[in-house]
């Protein structure tokens, strides 16, 4: 993305810089970065958006998604999020790879205040590598942001037998690696995956790259904080109906949790110890709580994902960094997720909360350059305000 | 005609146990054209049906009565929504409560979902929490002509029937579009096509009118049969409901995306003479909001969901309020356990979707589309749906107005009973969260 030569300015709003209470303030920026949030006095030549009884916050982060990865959920030839197949070991798959930057879903989307996401693959034992990517941007910023782990209820087989491979599966990596030559010297018992799968996890062997591990039950969640530990891995977890019932380990392990705030029933056998305020439970207990819609098509849903977090009994300044700090923190974007100078520019002007549906998204910036709120819906709303519509 | 009714929703629920009840000092969101919004108002609930509502202070309470105070605070019409699979596809979503598509014949309209109907889906207290006092629970949309659905109120209850809504007529559920050419194309059988899909239909709407005609002609020798000196034609489910709604006795809704496939499914209307009473899903409504409003259709739609398959593509997040600056009944529907627990939300997205495109649509008409507009696509307008007197005593007390993200149901009433009370909050209804 091009950055804009003149520097903008964003005068007087109610700004949530992402550290501390709200505050009224303006937000300087330029090349693509917030240069100063305060009283600023705008050089000659600014660009200025009038922010007065506006609200500013950082763009928001959808933390696990598949934007950029399908257009038509149910066309298989637009969906590119999940390798299938008969191996589950996916690690050399990279999502990235399949990224479509022109995908209408996704302007659709940024229109609603989301202007980073996670895309991440689905499916498997690991899914693959997932990327982050500024909504708007041709090449996402960051091309290796995590693998995915799916643990759980299988249709075949054990959840155990799963989590039994996984751990062959990390053993091999390590293996592997200090023994590389043995191993093309074809002096190696079969391994348990490919090598070039075993090669792609070893960022993840060194805590370079975080895992994002999907697990419900209880007895998975604590697998999971167990796993984490003993292989010395960064890990996420998402999800994560039970994890209230682990919520102190998981706060003691700092581990960060997404969830989706709807998921409020026991839609499968994994998931009986559902609760309405998951969110606010976690948080509570010192969890880096994370919010998500794990979705393409309702990214856009975010907001209200978090609105109902807070009407569950998140505050509301939890809910706030549960869509910005805490997943730049979890996901390692130490430049996103804040109004604060030095961070890039991805940063929305509400009209008022922004997690009330009567508020409107007035500007959008990614990466310092304001972008269009039309979309593909929108032109279509356009061709058919007057009836007949004004087609070709 | 037909001599021999499906069961008809005569069941009578007792109402000696709902208890009075005065609401007042609430703003009331009435969903009744005339009286849209009373800013201080009050309302008195008597034998399950709403006794009054009026302005102003509230009369002192009759001896008995309970009160509820609710100043600063809102009261609508219980919401309904028309397309729910709550019961038919129950939680937790596997496959032994998989009920809710006969996914072995593209047309079977012998069937009804009140017949897999589970009353213990735990979705069901859920949605009541979220101020859902009525449903219509439908066959899903495998099928051509799915079956008969069955408008419910949200009781707890151990069997289906206690919960049918009195005298509510009987829905059909068609469906065009993708669904039924893929689950048949699928196996290569027919429809694999659009064409095959409406040849379809055509075929059954051709054998219920002889249908029909068989039964008239020997309804017309013989009247109740009670003297009858031949034996009264066979009986076929199927065509039974489709010949009741060739009659309007059931009332027909239909399962359809895009813009021209709406248009030719009234024109197949018009040919066999009966009346589309809602489009569902519907979400290219806004292109041909002049036809719906003229053939007064109503239009069951969500307020964005998208992008799933190739014919939600072209929805659009102000198509409810195109719909109502048009002068069409919108309704919102969820087709969701998870949205039906939170339909003031998705209403607010709809209106605030549509002020904020410039679209004339107001408060008003978006309750309407929680309340009224559902209540008159089921037929159900004359008992429900709104906050008069004389309709049924469902009523939500919400703590801030229902449009607010942050709004949550106080009390709920369903037929005067209190069924959720937010201030002394039950235990589960489904025996199924019992002990685990």
């Amino acid at each position: 993305m091009i950055a804009l030569l003149v520097p903008l300015i964003i005068a007087g709003a109610q700004v949530h810089t992402g550290d501390g209470p709200p505050k009224t303030a303006s937000v300087l920026v330029e090349n693509g970065r917030i240069q100063a949030v305060g009283e600023i006095s705008p050089p000659l030549g600014t660009q200025v958006i009038a922010g007065t009884s506006l609200v500013v916050t950082a763009g928001f982060i959808d933390a696990s998604t598949q934007l950029g990865l399908v257009e038509i959920e149910m066309i298989a030839t637009t969906r590119d999020h999940d390798a299938e197949g008969p191996d589950s070991v996916r690690a050399a798959f990279r999502a990235v790879d399949a990224f479509n930057p022109h995908s209408s879903v996704i302007p659709i989307q940024r229109a609603h205040g989301v202007t980073t996401a996670l895309a991440l693959p689905t499916g498997g034992l690991i899914a693959g590598q997932g990327f982050a990517f500024d909504l708007g941007a041709e090449v996402p910023f960051l091309p290796a942001a995590a693998f995915v782990v799916q643990l759980g209820g299988r249709e075949v087989g054990s959840r155990g037998q799963e989590l039994a491979h996984l751990r062959a599966v990390l053993a091999d990596a390590r293996l592997y690696r200090k023994n590389k030559a043995a191993f093309d010297r074809n002096q190696y018992r079969q391994l348990a995956a490919h090598p070039l799968d075993l090669e792609a996890l070893f960022p993840l062997l060194d805590g370079r790259i975080p895992l994002v591990v999907h697990a419900h039950r209880q007895a998975d969640v604590r697998s999971t904080v167990e796993l984490a530990a003993a292989e010395k891995l960064k890990v996420i977890l998402a999800g994560a109906t039970e994890a209230w019932l682990e919520a102190p380990r998981l706060a003691a392990a700092r581990i960060p949790v997404i969830i989706d705030p709807f998921a409020n029933l026991p839609g499968n056998f994994d998931m009986l110890q559902v609760k309405d305020d998951l969110a606010a439970r976690l948080a509570a207990a010192g969890v880096p709580v994370i919010l998500s819609t794990f979705s393409a098509h309702r990214v856009r849903t975010l907001r209200f994902a978090a609105g109902n977090a807070v009407r569950a009994g998140l505050p509301h300044d939890v809910a706030l960094a549960a869509l910005t700090t805490h997943p730049a923190a979890a996901f390692g974007l130490a430049d996103r997720g804040r109004v604060a100078p030095g961070q890039v520019a991805n940063l929305v002007v509400w009209s008022g909360d922004p997690f009330e549906p009567a508020s409107q998204v007035l500007h959008v910036l990614v990466g310092g350059v304001e972008v269009p709120l039309a979309h593909r819906q929108r032109a279509l709303f356009d061709r058919y305000r007057k009836l007949p519509a004004t087609g070709p | 005609m037909p001599v021999v009714e499906v069961p008809p929703g005569a069941f009578t629920r007792d109402r000696s146990e709902a208890p009075a009840v005065l609401i007042r000092n609430a703003t009331l969101l009435t969903g009744s054209l005339n009286r849209p919004r009373i800013e201080k108002g009050w309302l008195r609930l008597r034998d399950g049906m709403i006794a009054e509502v009026a302005e102003g202070e509230a009369p002192t309470p009759e001896a008995g009565e309970v009160v509820i105070e609710a100043a600063g605070q809102f009261v609508t019409p219980g919401l309904i929504d028309t397309h729910s699979h709550l019961g038919v596809y129950a939680q937790p979503g596997i496959a032994a409560h998989s009920d809710g598509n006969e996914a072995t014949h593209p047309v079977t309209a012998h069937v009804q979902a009140g017949d897999s109907f589970w009353p213990q889906d735990p979705a069901i207290h859920r949605a009541v929490v979220g101020g859902v006092t009525t449903i219509q629970v439908l066959p899903g949309s495998a099928n051509l002509m799915g079956g008969r659905s069955i408008v419910l109120k949200l009781h707890p209850s151990r069997e289906v029937e206690a919960m049918r809504f009195p005298g509510a007529p009987d829905g059909l559920k068609m469906a065009c579009g993708e669904n039924p050419k893929r689950v048949y194309g699928e196996r290569k059988s027919a429809p694999s096509t659009r064409m095959g899909s409406l040849a379809a239909m055509r075929e059954r709407w051709i054998a219920a009118r002889r249908y029909r005609h068989k039964w008239a002609v020997w309804k017309q020798k013989f009247g109740d049969g009670a003297q009858a000196t031949e034996a009264p034609p066979e009986r076929d489910l199927g065509l039974e409901t489709l010949a009741a709604a060739l009659d309007g006795k059931v009332l027909v809704h239909v399962h359809c995306y895009r813009a021209d496939e709406m248009l030719l499914q009234l024109r197949l209307a018009a040919e066999f003479g009966y009346q589309v009473r809602s489009f569902h899903h519907a979400v290219e409504a806004y292109k041909i909001r002049d036809v719906l409003k003229e053939q007064g259709v109503s239009v069951s739609t969500w307020a964005d969901w998208y992008g799933f398959k190739v014919e939600a593509e072209d929805a659009i997040e102000q198509n409810l309020a195109l719909l109502a600056e048009a002068g069409v009944q919108g309704i919102l529907h969820t087709d969701s356990p998870i949205g039906i627990q939170r339909m003031n939300q998705e209403a607010a997205k709809a209106l605030f979707a549509g002020q904020h495109a410039g679209v004339q649509v107001n408060e008003a008409e978006a309750i309407r589309w929680l309340t009224a507009h559902p209540a008159w696509a089921l037929g159900i307008e004359a008992r429900t749906g709104t906050l008069e007197a004389g309709k049924m005593a469902d009523v939500v007390v919400w703590d801030k107005h229902p449009f607010s993200v942050y709004a949550r149901t106080r009390k709920v009433f369903i037929d005067g009973r209190l069924r959720h009370d937010a201030d002394a909050p039950g235990p589960a209804w489904s025996d199924f969260e019992v002990g685990r």
